[in-house]
């Protein structure tokens, strides 16, 4: 088939839509390794200090492994939470574990900033400001819809007969969970913890309600570096974000092909 | 102890998710109803205010062309990338399918500092332009409604093009091949044969857009810089500047009641269920 207008319009514009979703992310790329005390391009020589002071920074490098640890926390509570909630919905399948799957993926709908004001009064009346447990609380909260959808995602492929078959042989409902649904259940669960690990690790809005000066996570850092002065240290640090997020993502497809 | 019913054991896994997902959030976010009808003082002031109030007025005009020009922007791009993927087979499709996946992992945060350090008085944009000559004072593209515009579109065009994806490869294409063996050109076909059996794809897309948009605050919030108050942002500037908890909460509520309205009618096109619940 020769090529047509039609085809080279689509063919264009993808790959021009494809640039302008990801150049932009590589501009931080060359103003981090620039040798000024502000955000611009490099002008004498390529200097790595906003790296050195990013990497000597108490404040930042507190920041990243709050992150880090607060997301890790979120990982394992929303994914065993969700997991087991969307497994239960999975049997019942009837109209009341649809509503309850309704309620589940709200946090998706409702606006951030509203979301956060209803956390940050609530917080106020259990003590959890400025507290760990209530940046971890929160973000499992926002973080279980996207568990409950890849977990339920997963199941989608489960024959209902195989559970069937195991509970009339003699298993328990326990047995037939852990050992025929939870496997089915496993790439949901991975994709779901991935996934709330990135809420938890992105989330600024709530934090910025529910912390004061005790709780600083990486996205709050970065938000008051902007807000304040903008320093080339942010974007050293995004550099090496977008970098993880793009080996991260070469893997996934890598795999995905060989797979 | 009496034996359980396999219902109930299955409850009992339900259970734990639900009860915290409704004492610590939804108990909240209708916490906010009351709030906004109890402080400063019993009754419907706050909301007496707000409609009385030019500046909201302003900012819900403000958030509903954002919301609704971001999702136009989106759709248009979004399609082009969607259809080229699920319908151009070549060894790149990997590669355009990782490209739309990366900027959706990469925080909204960096997103938006991205597009500050591109759009600023002094960014690369303007100084790219004054270097080559083509303008002698900074543009302004951002602190106004097009950088928002800009930054809007490149953070939710991945909401777009993913469920248009998923609807796309559900096409077969011998329908569009029918078409063409019976004479029709590759544009009629594609027009009347393949585009509306990508509308359901499209309305999901649009949907989730819309609603993102409608309660966005980050991107407006950076890259308007105190000029494009969306509504988020004019929440948080009553309760952080004047203290307004009440008018604040009252105006969570118009855009909660906004949001749900948008699902409601939207439910007359997209079919909610599998646009929201069985998302991939």
């Amino acid at each position: 088939m020769k090529t047509s207008t039609f085809r080279i319009f689509f063919n264009t514009g993808a790959w021009l839509v494809l640039a302008f979703l990801v150049l932009p992310l590589l501009v931080v790329v060359p103003v981090s390794l620039t040798d000024t005390s502000y955000i611009g391009l490099p002008k004498e020589h390529l200097s790595l200090q906003h790296y050195e002071s990013y990497f000597t920074s108490p404040e930042w490098l507190h920041a990243t492994w709050t992150s880090i640890w607060v997301g890790l926390a979120v990982a394992a509570a929303a994914t065993v939470l969700g997991t087991a909630f969307s497994i239960g919905c999975w049997f019942l399948s009837d109209r009341a574990a649809t509503i309850a799957r309704w309620v589940l993926i709200t946090p998706i709908l409702v606006p951030p900033v509203v979301q956060s004001l209803g956390f940050y009064r609530f917080w106020v009346k259990l003590d959890l400001i400025d507290t760990y447990t209530g940046v971890i609380l929160a973000h499992t909260l926002l973080a279980l819809p996207y568990v409950s959808i890849s977990v339920f995602a997963a199941l989608a492929n489960l024959d209902r007969r195989i559970p069937q078959a195991a509970r009339s042989l003699g298993a328990s409902v326990w047995q037939t969970v852990t050992n025929v649904v939870v496997p089915a259940a496993r790439p949901g669960m991975l994709t779901g913890a991935v996934f709330a690990f990135i809420v938890s690790f992105d989330e600024i809005v709530g934090v910025l309600f529910i912390t004061v000066r005790a709780v600083n996570t990486l996205p709050k850092v970065i938000w008051e570096g902007i807000q304040e002065n903008i320093d080339p240290t942010i974007a050293a640090v995004s550099t090496f974000l977008v970098m993880i997020t793009l080996a991260a993502t070469a893997v996934v497809v890598l795999r995905r092909r060989i797979a | 102890m009496p034996r359980l019913t396999d219902k109930a054991r299955y409850w009992m896994l339900v259970l734990p998710a639900l009860a915290i997902m409704i004492i610590f959030y939804i108990l909240p976010v209708l916490g906010i109803w009351e709030i906004s009808v109890t402080e400063p003082d019993f009754g419907f002031g706050n909301y007496v205010k707000m409609t009385e109030s030019n500046a909201v007025k302003t900012s819900f005009i403000l958030t509903f062309r954002v919301a609704a020009i971001t999702t136009i922007g989106c759709l248009l791009l979004g399609y082009i990338v969607a259809y080229t993927i699920s319908n151009f087979a070549s060894r790149l499709t990997p590669l355009m399918v990782a490209l739309v996946l990366l900027p959706f992992w990469v925080s909204v945060l960096i997103r938006s500092f991205s597009w500050i350090v591109l759009l600023g008085r002094s960014g690369l944009v303007n100084d790219t332009l004054r270097d080559v000559g083509l303008i002698t004072s900074p543009l302004r593209l951002m602190h106004n409604e097009t950088g928002v515009l800009i930054a809007m579109i490149h953070v939710m065009l991945p909401f777009a093009v993913l469920p248009m994806l998923a609807n796309m490869r559900g096409i077969s294409r011998s329908y569009t091949d029918a078409a063409r063996g019976l004479g029709a050109s590759e544009w009629t076909a594609f027009r009347s044969v393949y585009f509306p059996q990508t509308l359901p794809g499209v309305f999901s897309g649009a949907l989730l857009v819309f609603v993102l948009s409608l309660g966005f605050f980050v991107t407006p919030a950076l890259l308007g810089g105190g000029r494009v108050l969306m509504i988020s942002e004019y929440i948080t500037y009553q309760i952080q500047e004047f203290l307004a908890w009440g008018l604040g909460s009252a105006l969570s509520v118009a855009l909660l009641i906004a949001t749900a309205l948008v699902l409601l009618v939207a439910a007359r096109f997209v079919n909610l269920k599998s646009a929201l619940l069985e998302r991939h």
